[in-house]
This record gives C-alpha cells, structure tokens and sequence, in this order.
C-alpha cells in the first residue's frame, strides 16, 4: 500500500500521448519575417474568382477574416472529409509512431518541432478531432483536441505554407499516410478565406488570362526563342528555327516558361530547340505553343479545382492544332499533375493518340491514357535506339551529379531515365549518397509555390539537407554541377548552392545533351551553351 | 596542474557541455533530434555544430590558426543565421564557452583565464562578422533572383534600353 501513489501525484502524471507535443498546442505562432510569404493581392483573386480578395498582411494582428470565417472552415472541413477518403483516413490512423518526424527537410534545417510532419498534420487533426470525434468532442485538449481560434488558424497558415509537399516523409511512414496531402487540402481550407500567398495567387491569375505565369504574351515568347535562334546560331552555325502554334502538326510540345525566361533554364530551352532541330530529318514533327505556353501549375498549390482549370488548357490547345500526342519538358510539378491527376481531372482526351516515336517507333504505354511523354523518356529511347550522335567528351569540365525532384520522383517513380541520358551525355557523373537521393532525395527547399523572395531564410533552412549532401560530393569527387530536370529547381538550387556550395553551378539535362549532340555541318564548336570555352578550347580565338 | 594541462584532459567534457548549451537555443522539442548521433546527412545541423566546435575548441586553445577558426565559425553560422535566431543569439555560443570553462577550471588560473577571455571574445568578433556575410549573402541572392526573373526578360524583349559601355561616336 505504501508504494501506491497518492492521487495528487497521479493527476501529476503526464498522459499526453507523444513526448514531442508537449505544450505545443498552448503556443501561440509568431509570424515571422525571412520565413512566411507576402499575402495575395486582392487582384490576383478577383481574376480567377477565389473568394475574399482584400489586402490583408500576415504581420498584422487583424486579417481581416469575414465573420463568418469559422463556419466557412469547418463546412470546408467537413466537405473534404466526405469527399476525399484518403484525407478521412490519414486523420484517423496516424499512431504518432514518430518515423515521420525527423524526416522533413524544414524540420532538419530548422529544428523548429512544428515542422515534423506528424506535428504539420496535428495542426489539422487536433481540429478535426474537436469537431469530428467523439472523444475529442467531451474531452478536449486531454484527447488531443483542440477549438478552431484565430490563432489557431493563423499557426495553420503559416506552417501550411511551410511544407513544400515534398511526400518525403510519407516514405517513411508505416501506414502510407502523406502529409503532403494534408497540406494540400489545408491550403485549399485557407483558401476558402483569401489566405493564399501572392507568389502562388499572381502566377495562377497571370497562368489563366496569358497561359503562363509571368503574364508573357505571345509575341515576347516568339522574341525570346528568335533571341535563342541566334544565340545557338552563333555557337553550331546552324540556324535552328522552331515552330509555333502550327495547325496538323503531329506532336505538341509544353514546357515550363521559367526555360523560356529565367537562367539557367534558358539553356536548356535551347537544349530543346537543338534536339528537335537534329530530329526533323529523322521525322520528327513537332510545334511549340504561345498559348498552352506553361507546363507548370500553380493552380495545384491552391486547390484541385484551380489545378484542373490550369491544367485544362493542355489538351484543349492539343485539339485546336490537332495534334497527335504532347511531349512534356523537364519540369517537377507539372508531371505531379499529369502523372496523377490529369486523367480524371481532363481526360480522357478523345482527339489524340497513344504517343509512338516517329523516330525509333517505341510505344509509350505509359503514357496510353493522358497521352503525354516526359521528354527525358523520349530521349532515353533515343539514345537506347542509337539515334543521336554524341560527343560526351564536349562535357569534360563538368562534373556532374543528379538531384532527383521530388515531384518526379516521389510523385512518379521517373529515377532510371534521367540517369542514363546523363550518363551517355557526360563522362563524369557521380551520385549523392543514398539516403539523398531517388525515392528518398531532399527537397530543393522551395518546391510548391515558396519560390518566393520573401521567405529567403526558410528556403535555405529548407534546403540545406540537399545542399549538405551536394557539398558532400563536391568535397570528395570535385563535383561542380548540379542537374536536374525541373524548372523550379534550376533557379532555385541555383540561389541554395550560392548560399552553401558557391563553387557548384546548376544545369538542365538537356543543355548537356545539347552540348553533346554532333550536328552534321555544324561549326566546329568551341564553346557550350553558357558560351564557357569547350575543354581543350580555352585558346581558341572567338572564345 | 597547468591549465593547459587540465583543458587537454577536460576537453571532452568541456566540449559536450558546449555542444549541449548550442542545442539548448533550439526549441525543447527538436533537441532530442539534433543531439543524435545520425548519419551526417539525416541531421546535418546536429553532426555540424558537433565536428565544428572540436576543431574549433582545439583552435581556440592553440589561438593560431585564424583561418581555421574563421572556417568553423563559418560552417556553424551559416546555418544559424537563416535559423529563428536573433543576431545575438546567433553568435552568443561563442561566448558562452567561457563560462564553461572557467566552471571547469575552478578557482585561480586567473592569469591564464584572462588570455583566454580575450581570445574569446576577439572569436567573437570574429563570428559577427562571419554572421553579418552571410546575411550579406542572403540579401545578394534576394536581389540577383529578382533580377534575374524580370530584367533579363525585359532586356532580351528589347522592351528596355540600357545605356552602353561606350557612347556611339556622333
Ligand atoms: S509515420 Fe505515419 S503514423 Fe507515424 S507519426 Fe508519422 S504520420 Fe503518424
Ligand atoms: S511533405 Fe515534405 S515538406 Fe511537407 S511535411 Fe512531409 S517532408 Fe515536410
């Protein structure tokens, strides 16, 4: 008897399920500068109809909800749970095990605890239990449940917006849950309320009035691609005209427009243009378009039905040239959405045809449904089929390792393809260690609309596990290339090597394999696209 | 014993208890996490302060090498200066080391604890510095992403005209 605790120690006792939620839910969030996004403009909204467009700012106490902000949430709430079993599921059976919590990237750059994964979800769960559950409904905070409050959702806000729904952690976890998921349907909530970030709301509206999101119109594009024309011109002396909008051509070709306008992509939209150009005798015939001018979708970082409105333009464009299939460039997202969204979003798209090669006539079953290839695939095919002449030895003074996107990898298991391409491109490639790469590879950091300029710190935070592993290869093998085969991440890998690995450079695969591709009465080419002398070419006059 | 002497033989001691106030400035959660031994992929934050502030205690001592110093002082600043630190906060561990030796050490010494004072706190200066490049940095990336979004477009549309290197004789 004398052993049995006293009832005042028992009430002492911490029953709280999971050592890392102590006292979690009492904090209040603190908002801060470096870390969350400048809030959408009111115009932005307007554009495509989202509800609530206001000024508001994330720093200020007031945000200006509409009254009725909590009803709208929790009706938003409850539509999603009926309408998305998976989102049902993953606020049920999470066992808070904790194989998830250390392996978000944000976590590990931050050490900030609100980062796990599992805690990202209890953000939602803890609300979904209060509302939805019996025994969070008597019990309260005791079973983990929490009453939806301003700040409460103001700490959704601004973790929500701190995950770039990378799916790493989902890797890990023994039920299958994704948090990513859940972030995606919390962003969506959030967006009930205008609460959307002008990084994401501005490209969106810019994506549905001009078809990309800068708000490029046609004729700028045209004018940049002529601008390529000649720069490739003055490299191979070949003149490399593409083609644009062309009625009855038999494949349409879209591509993200960070290729068309912001280095380094640029380089590899010239890899492309040198890649069709080579083909045409072979029979490829291929166009571009100024209107489908945009493979990425921000629509997806704001909810499934704006995603599906953006992606629509895809094969509407497809019928209106009436062309056969759709090749994809390199882009992370944008094949998140086709691999495993556009079939039920769009299609079937009764105007096209399963994709053949005309050049090696390889059937692409993959792509039997959505009717659209990933160009890295395509040249894989080549390459398998001999048809490309190469010269990889044009890519010595690289060394050069892979970072696989997550949206490519994660999102659609695409990890041989690039690889071999690189390889019979380059002669020098190493990887990052495993545990960094292919189905486990870190984010960029930046992924799913946090590109931002704003939010610098977090993107650093964020990215330091792939700049950690980079520097890793950097130091043992000379590596000083960076690749990979998403827009997003060759203008954002390119700012987190400055900050953590200045002496590595980063670089589209098709900008190698352009470099390498041996053109018949071509110049002799001192030069790569970068306009950096060839090895052995260091002396040559026009350099 | 010589000082020397007892900070050789307490160097383990001094530099866990030094790693172990580091990670006290993270929040309590995430502290567990970062003092794992893992792979120096899975916790970089963790395994960097953990390298670093050995070769940099050994330096500290030494009081030579500034280079190196510099170089550590680097490796773990760079990290906690895009952090939720303050800039005091972010470099204060510097400092702290010499309340913990000088706990180490006991009384007397005092001749000895003094040089070492110093040298910690020019270390300190030192780390402001690293502290204050790196923000540098993060203001240089900030405004080249800009640049490189807009005016390079802007540019090749031939929509602006910048004046040239050399005015066009008349
Ligand atoms: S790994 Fe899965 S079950 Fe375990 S805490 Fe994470 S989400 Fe929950
Ligand atoms: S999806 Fe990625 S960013 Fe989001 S919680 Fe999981 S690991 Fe972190």
């Amino acid at each position: 008897m004398a052993d049995t605790p006293k009832p005042a120690e028992i009430a002492k006792i911490d029953h709280y399920p999971s050592p890392f939620e102590k006292g979690w839910m009492n904090k209040q969030v603190e908002i801060k500068p470096g870390v969350y996004c400048y809030a959408s403009k009111p115009k932005n909204l307007e554009y495509v109809g989202m509800p609530y467009p206001r000024e508001w700012n994330p720093a200020d106490e007031d945000w200006k909800l509409p009254e009725n902000w909590k009803e709208i949430i929790e009706e938003g709430f409850k539509d999603r749970l009926d309408k998305y079993r998976s989102f049902k599921l993953f606020m049920d059976i999470c066992v808070r095990c904790g194989a998830c919590a250390d392996k978000c990237h944000f976590f590990i750059g931050s050490g900030d605890p609100k980062n796990m994964p599992v805690q990202r979800a209890e953000l939602l769960r803890s609300v979904y239990r209060k509302n939805h559950t019996i025994g969070g409904k008597i019990l309260g905070p005791f079973a983990g449940a929490r009453e939806l409050t301003e700040d409460v959702l103001k700490e959704w806000w601004y973790y929500l917006y701190q995950c770039t729904e990378c799916r790493r952690c989902s890797v890990f976890c023994p039920y299958g849950i994704d948090t990513a998921e859940i972030t995606i349907i919390g962003r969506e909530l959030t967006n009930l309320l205008g609460l959307n970030i002008d990084w994401i709301a501005a490209p969106v509206a810019n994506c549905y009035r001009t078809g990309n999101h800068l708000g490029i119109q046609p004729h700028a594009y045209k004018d940049m691609m002529d601008f390529f024309t000649d720069e490739i011109e003055d490299i191979t002396g070949i003149r490399m005209e593409q083609d644009f909008n062309r009625k009855g051509a038999e494949i349409l070709f879209i591509t993200p427009s960070g290729d068309v306008f912001a280095d380094p992509g640029t380089f590899t939209c010239m890899g492309y243009m040198m890649l069709f150009h080579y083909l045409k005798e072979q029979g490829l015939d291929i166009t571009w378009s100024t209107y489908a001018s945009e493979g990425g979708n921000f629509g997806f970082f704001t909810s499934h039905e704006m995603a599906k409105r953006l992606n629509a333009k895809m094969y509407a464009e497809a019928k209106r040239l009436g062309v056969k299939w759709i090749l994809g460039g390199e882009c992370g997202h944008m094949w998140r959405v086709l691999n495993q969204y556009m079939d039920t979003f769009n299609g079937p798209p009764d105007s096209l045809e399963e994709p053949v090669s005309p050049i090696t006539g390889t059937k692409f079953e993959n792509a039997k449904t959505t009717k659209m290839v990933h160009l890295v695939e395509f040249t894989a095919d080549l390459m398998k089929h001999n048809k490309l002449k190469l010269d990889p030895s044009r890519n010595d003074h690289l060394k050069v390792t892979f970072h696989d996107s997550c949206n490519t990898a994660r999102g659609m298991g695409f990890l041989e393809e690039p690889r071999y391409v690189i390889k019979n491109v380059c002669n020098n490639f190493y990887e990052m260690p495993p545990e960094t790469i292919r189905e486990l590879t870190f984010c960029c950091g930046s992924g799913s609309g946090l590109n931002a300029g704003e939010n610098m710190e977090l993107r650093m935070r964020g990215g330091l596990p792939r700049a950690n592993a980079v520097k890793h290869v950097h130091e043992k093998h000379g590596v000083n290339m960076l690749s990979c085969i998403c827009a997003i991440d060759r203008a954002v890998l390119t700012s987190l090597m400055e900050y953590w690995v200045p002496e590595v450079e980063v670089t589209g695969v098709h900008e190698m394999v352009a470099n390498a591709l041996v053109f018949d009465g071509e110049k002799k080419r001192t030069t790569d696209l970068r306009g950096e002398p060839l090895p052995g070419m260091e002396d040559e006059e026009d350099v | 014993m010589s000082i020397d002497k007892i900070l050789a033989e307490k160097r383990s001691k001094i530099i866990k208890k030094w790693r172990n106030a580091i990670i006290k400035s993270y929040p309590e959660d995430g502290q567990g996490f970062l003092k794992r031994e893992k792979s120096q992929f899975a916790n970089p934050v963790g395994l960097t302060i953990s390298t670093e502030i050995e070769t940099l205690y050994d330096e500290i001592i030494k009081g030579e090498n500034t280079e190196k110093i510099s170089s550590c002082l680097d490796s773990i600043i760079r990290i906690r200066a895009v952090q939720d630190f303050k800039p005091s906060r972010a470099v204060a561990f510097v400092l702290q080391l010499k309340q913990i030796i000088r706990d180490e050490l006991g009384s007397g010494h005092s001749d000895k604890m003094r040089i070492l004072d110093n040298r910690i706190d020019e270390i300190a200066l030192l780390a402001f510095d690293v502290y204050s490049a790196c923000r540098q940095k993060i203001s240089e990336i900030r405004v080249k992403e800009v640049k490189n979004q807009v005016g390079k477009l802007l540019e090749r549309a031939n929509l602006i005209s910048e004046i040239p290197e050399q005015r066009p004789a008349l």
